[in-house]
């Protein structure tokens, strides 16, 4: 019995590599000083696209909208009026199809020339949309409840699908984070610490950072996040974060990494991993040069079913030759990487070796290994599941 | 009775060559991440594994179609093998077999895209809708949410959680026949109302089974038939003291295939290769739960211990009972098992120190890098703490589940119908002949010991159980397979995936540390004898190889049973394997010390009498 890992397909369909759409897991996360982004904004049901290609939009601009049917509630008419389900059409003063008004009466009884008289107010402002003779339930929906997408990225339409969303293209750097929480924001970059090192305190937070993307270091304390969140920091990307202050802060443990609907004041993003971590320098160096601009933030993460991860966009016009896709080329020697499980946890080298014989791990597992050549020169052989591929 | 096999059939399909002709069969698994290949060939007249292919499942975008995923794990096996597979022209498999390329038979299983997720409804708690959990999760889906009438939501809250589900099916149950059937059109005008949406996109018409009251059949019709693809089966409970949970079984398998399969990308293809319907992951490796269980002719606890998933299955008595516990996992999942079990529970099986945020932060990083392996053995003992715990709250779900008697018709009397209670499970271990794991961590463990192990301690077995493991995940490619040609099928099973670990002799009972748990004599195959005297607290392998049988003789002390009551001598003949036979006076309940050092200083003790792992290291950490 044999077995090996392929590499995924390469996909004629590659072009929405940043797209923000869910795909098959990457063993690495790109960190792009220059890049041009696309990004599907799709709507969750057909309806209308406000733009046309080619139009310019801010990332607040509204780019398509629609509506989805308002909220139900099931009125039990008939057992209010104490009559048969079957006999109920005789009272209602309402069809399918009417509107309503909220208190407004859908049915009416009135028994004993007058003298006992029961009313059904519409508990809410709709329509009416069924009449059971069976349950002598009326539905009263709700209104339709309207739903916007925003650019999220400022830049140029280039694609519209029609009744379903636009495509956004804009020209900037790219940084994914590994775990985040919280939608998506914008604000000004702001690094609240001095290197990748330094731990993020409450006293690094001040009122100036309200609204703005905080670069911090190794770590983010409990009372930092409770600071951050109390100045109105639009976001905070650091290196790492202690599990039980992410769940005494988000009053909630984490159970399987789906995010991105929670509202704890700020979104979030770890770089690195849990625990006190150091931001990779390449991400630092690369945020720090962009101190000022205007980031585009989403703590989405999903690693099941597709994997989603977070993210940085800092929309720019400087040009850099980019250069090829370090993930489709696979590891070879000289590939910059990061190793993400102990004993190594966190270490940055290149890969030294590939070599194709399986080999023992401490935990006697017979896997295969890389070794590589870590920054004081020293050689670590670990399994090839181990690493990520660091794009620079 | 023991469901057999053609209950999961739909339609006997039409096969290439006659059974007994064939000499390759290809099986492949898509999973959520990886599509497994498994290529089966008869060699001197005997079925047998021959090699194994993996590939990323290709589900998701850019790729957006399962094939190409089958056919990179497909090309693997070819270039391991030499032996041509794929057409040329990229339209499948070349079938059947021509005497120098092909296959004779090709069949797959599939979770991918987080496999069947159903919403179930009936009306009353615990009774209907749990009738119509038990065929749904029987059928191999995953059930979001059970919703009743007297679940305690109020409607709007339940509309709520019907619109935010997005299931791919729905199954809707409730009231008997001939009975009043005003509260189950409650329920379904609910659904309508919440206008649920299907996983699979707009144009995806969300199959509805209709498992109730047939006197209101034309009512649902109307109700129903416009917006969704219903499909209506005879009643779940007829009467009070009936459940039938076959024809919905059969509906919501059949509807996997025509609505759920059709709509996931590339699936189109991948039915038109297949020589017979695609089947949920969890269903095939249930099948081959029911081949140990039908083969042996014994009571069998199996499970599959997965990145996302916990399935725990059982079959007692001729009753099969498959439960899935969609958040308890290895990987996806890990910090969910934390969630649920809490920190204490994980790090009473570490026997060194570690810090609990130390252990929460590994298992937050696992989770967020799920493909990663552990190294260290700290690390590996990390993670077997934590499986443990998934499978306890697997088997603690399982037991919810299992707690009637459920498939074919079965009688129940009234005073049975408001007894289902969680005590009410009929899972017990003294009468568990088998306990059989798959999955990842299980199958992958650097020693063979350490799944039965970690088996025990999850699950406590009482008396005298075999242990089994799948060598190298193929039991739900041999599940799919049986359905259409057992024996090879169980060829296979037996001879290359199936390892027998050993046997384990568990008392059941407490006492002092130290004190006279149980005497053990054994007679070896050669004819020597063996006489162990096992003290409270205390845990010993005896060596005996696969296949090899001993007579065993054990005498409980007083206060202990392993299973003819209290003290009660038992004779039985017990089965070697990888590990051989298991002595287990830990008590039932597991003894764990309160005290931190003692818990420790016992756990080194059990981990080096199994020498579960290897000895420096371990002292080492233990220092």
């Amino acid at each position: 019995m044999t077995t090996k890992k392929h590499e995924a397909p390469k996909s004629e369909k590659n072009d929405d590599k940043e797209s923000g759409e869910a795909h098959a897991y990457t063993p690495g996360l790109k960190v792009k000083r220059a890049l041009t982004i696309e990004k599907l904004r799709r709507l969750p049901i057909p309806g209308e696209v406000l733009h046309k290609v080619g139009e310019k939009v801010n990332y607040d601009t509204k780019v398509a909208r629609t509506e989805i049917s308002g909220e139900p509630e099931i009125v039990k008419v008939a057992m209010v009026l104490g009559v048969e389900a079957e006999d109920m059409m005789r009272f209602m003063l309402k069809k399918v199809g009417d509107k309503v008004k909220m208190g407004e009466n859908i049915a009416f009884y009135s028994a004993l020339w007058g003298l006992i008289k029961k009313n059904v107010p519409s508990p809410k402002d709709g329509v009416i949309e069924s009449i059971s003779e069976v349950t002598g339930q009326v539905i009263v929906r709700g209104q339709p409840i309207p739903i916007e997408v925003e650019a999220y990225l400022p830049g140029t339409i280039v694609n519209v699908i029609p009744r379903g969303g636009a495509v956004i293209q804009t020209h900037g750097a790219f940084i994914q984070g590994i775990f985040g929480i919280g939608g998506e924001v914008h604000g000004e970059i702001k690094v609240v610490v001095s290197g990748n090192d330094e731990v993020v305190s409450p006293e690094k937070i001040g009122p100036d950072c309200k609204g703005k993307v905080l670069i911090g270091g190794s770590l983010v304390t409990l009372d930092a996040m409770k600071k951050a969140a109390e100045v109105g920091a639009s976001a905070l990307v650091v290196g790492g974060v202690r599990h039980q202050d992410l769940t005494t802060f988000t009053g909630q443990e984490i159970g399987v990494a789906i995010t991105g609907q929670e509202e704890v004041g700020f979104t979030l993003i770890i770089t690195e991993g849990f625990g006190k971590m150091n931001m990779s320098a390449t991400t630092f160096k690369l945020l720090k040069s962009f101190e000022g601009y205007l980031a585009c933030v989403n703590g989405a993460t999903q690693i099941r079913a597709g994997v989603l991860r977070p993210e940085i966009i800092i929309p720019h016009e400087e040009k850099v030759e980019e250069k090829g896709d370090t993930f489709a080329m696979g590891m070879v020697p000289g590939t910059p990487v990061r190793i993400i499980r102990q004993p190594y946890f966190g270490a940055i080298g290149v890969v030294d070796s590939l070599p194709v014989e399986l080999q023992a791990m401490e935990s006697e597992s017979m896997v295969r290994v890389l070794t590589v050549k870590l920054h004081d020169g020293s050689i670590a052989t670990v399994p090839r599941a181990n690493v990520e591929i660091i794009e620079e | 009775m023991l469901m057999s096999s053609s209950h999961f059939r739909i339609a006997m399909p039409t096969l290439k060559k006659p059974i007994e002709d064939m000499q390759y069969i290809l099986a492949t698994d898509v999973g959520s991440t990886t599509t497994k290949a498994r290529f089966f060939q008869k060699k001197d007249g005997m079925w047998r594994f021959y090699v194994a292919g993996e590939a990323p499942t290709t589900v998701e975008a850019p790729y957006e179609d399962v094939t190409l995923g089958v056919q990179n794990a497909v090309r693997e096996v070819e270039e391991l093998t030499g032996h041509k597979l794929l057409s040329p022209d990229g339209s499948g498999l070349i079938i059947p077999y021509d005497g120098k390329q092909g296959v004779d038979l090709y069949c797959t299983t599939s979770s991918a895209g987080g496999g069947l997720q159903m919403m179930v409804a009936g009306l009353i708690k615990n009774m209907t809708a749990e009738s119509a959990n038990r065929a749904a999760l029987g059928a191999g889906a995953i059930v979001m949410d059970v919703i009743a009438r007297d679940d305690g939501r109020q409607p709007y809250v339940k509309i709520q959680r019907i619109r935010n589900l997005r299931p791919d099916m729905i199954l809707l149950a409730g009231g008997t026949d001939g009975g009043a059937g005003q509260h189950v059109m409650e329920i379904a005008e609910l659904i309508k109302a919440a206008e649920p949406k299907a996983r699979l996109g707009a144009s995806y018409k969300l199959p509805i089974v209709y498992a109730g009251n047939k006197t209101i059949r034309k009512d649902i019709e109307g109700l129903f038939k416009d917006e969704f693809a219903l499909d209506i089966v005879d009643n779940i409970r007829p009467t009070l003291e009936v459940e039938n949970t076959e024809p919905a079984r059969r509906a919501v398998h059949e509807l996997f295939m025509e609505h759920v399969m059709s709509h996931a990308p590339g699936y189109n293809n991948l039915m038109k290769w297949t020589d017979i319907p695609i089947m949920p992951t969890p269903a095939g490796e249930g099948m081959a739960m029911q081949l140990i269980a039908d083969t042996f002719k014994m009571n069998v606890l199996g499970v599959g211990l997965g990145g996302a998933t916990t399935n725990v299955y059982s079959v007692i008595e001729g009753r099969f009972v498959r439960s899935v516990s969609a958040n308890l996992g290895m990987s996806y999942s890990v910090t969910n098992v934390m969630k649920e079990a809490g920190i204490p529970n994980i790090m009473r099986w570490i026997p060194f120190k570690i810090d609990e945020e130390d252990v929460a932060s590994r298992l937050m990083n696992k989770m967020i890098r799920p493909t990663t392996i552990p190294q260290t053995l700290e690390d590996l003992i990390v993670e077997h703490a934590v499986a443990r715990e998934a499978l306890r709250l697997g088997l603690q779900h399982h037991r919810t589940i299992a707690t009637r008697l459920k498939g074919v018709q079965t009688q129940r009397t009234i005073s049975d119908m408001f007894e289902q209670a969680i005590e009410d499970s009929y899972v017990k271990m003294m009468t568990i002949d088998v306990i059989a794991g798959t999955g990842g961590l299980l199958s992958h463990a650097p020693r063979r010991v350490q799944p039965m192990f970690i088996l025990s301690d999850a699950w406590l077995p009482e008396g005298v159980t075999r242990m089994f493991q799948d060598s190298v995940f193929m039991m739900p490619h041999l599940g799919v397979t049986s359905t259409v040609y057992r024996d090879a099928a169980w060829s296979i099973f037996d001879k290359d995936c199936l390892l027998r670990i050993g046997t384990s002799i568990a008392a059941v009972g407490t006492a002092k540390l130290g004190d006279p748990c149980m005497t053990v004599e054994l007679t070896m195959p050669d004819g020597t004898s063996q006489k162990e005297e096992i003290k409270f607290g205390d845990i010993k392998l005896i060596p005996l190889g696969e296949s090899k049988e001993a007579k065993a003789v054990i005498h409980p002390a007083k206060a202990f049973d392993v299973g003819e009551g209290p003290g009660k001598q038992k004779e039985a003949t017990v089965i070697g394997g990888i590990a051989g036979i298991l002595l287990d006076a830990r008590g039932r309940p597991l003894y764990i010390p309160t005290d931190d050092a003692q818990r420790r200083d016992l756990l080194y003790k059990w981990l080096s009498a199994l020498k579960l792992y290897p000895e420096d290291p371990l002292k080492e950490l233990v220092k």
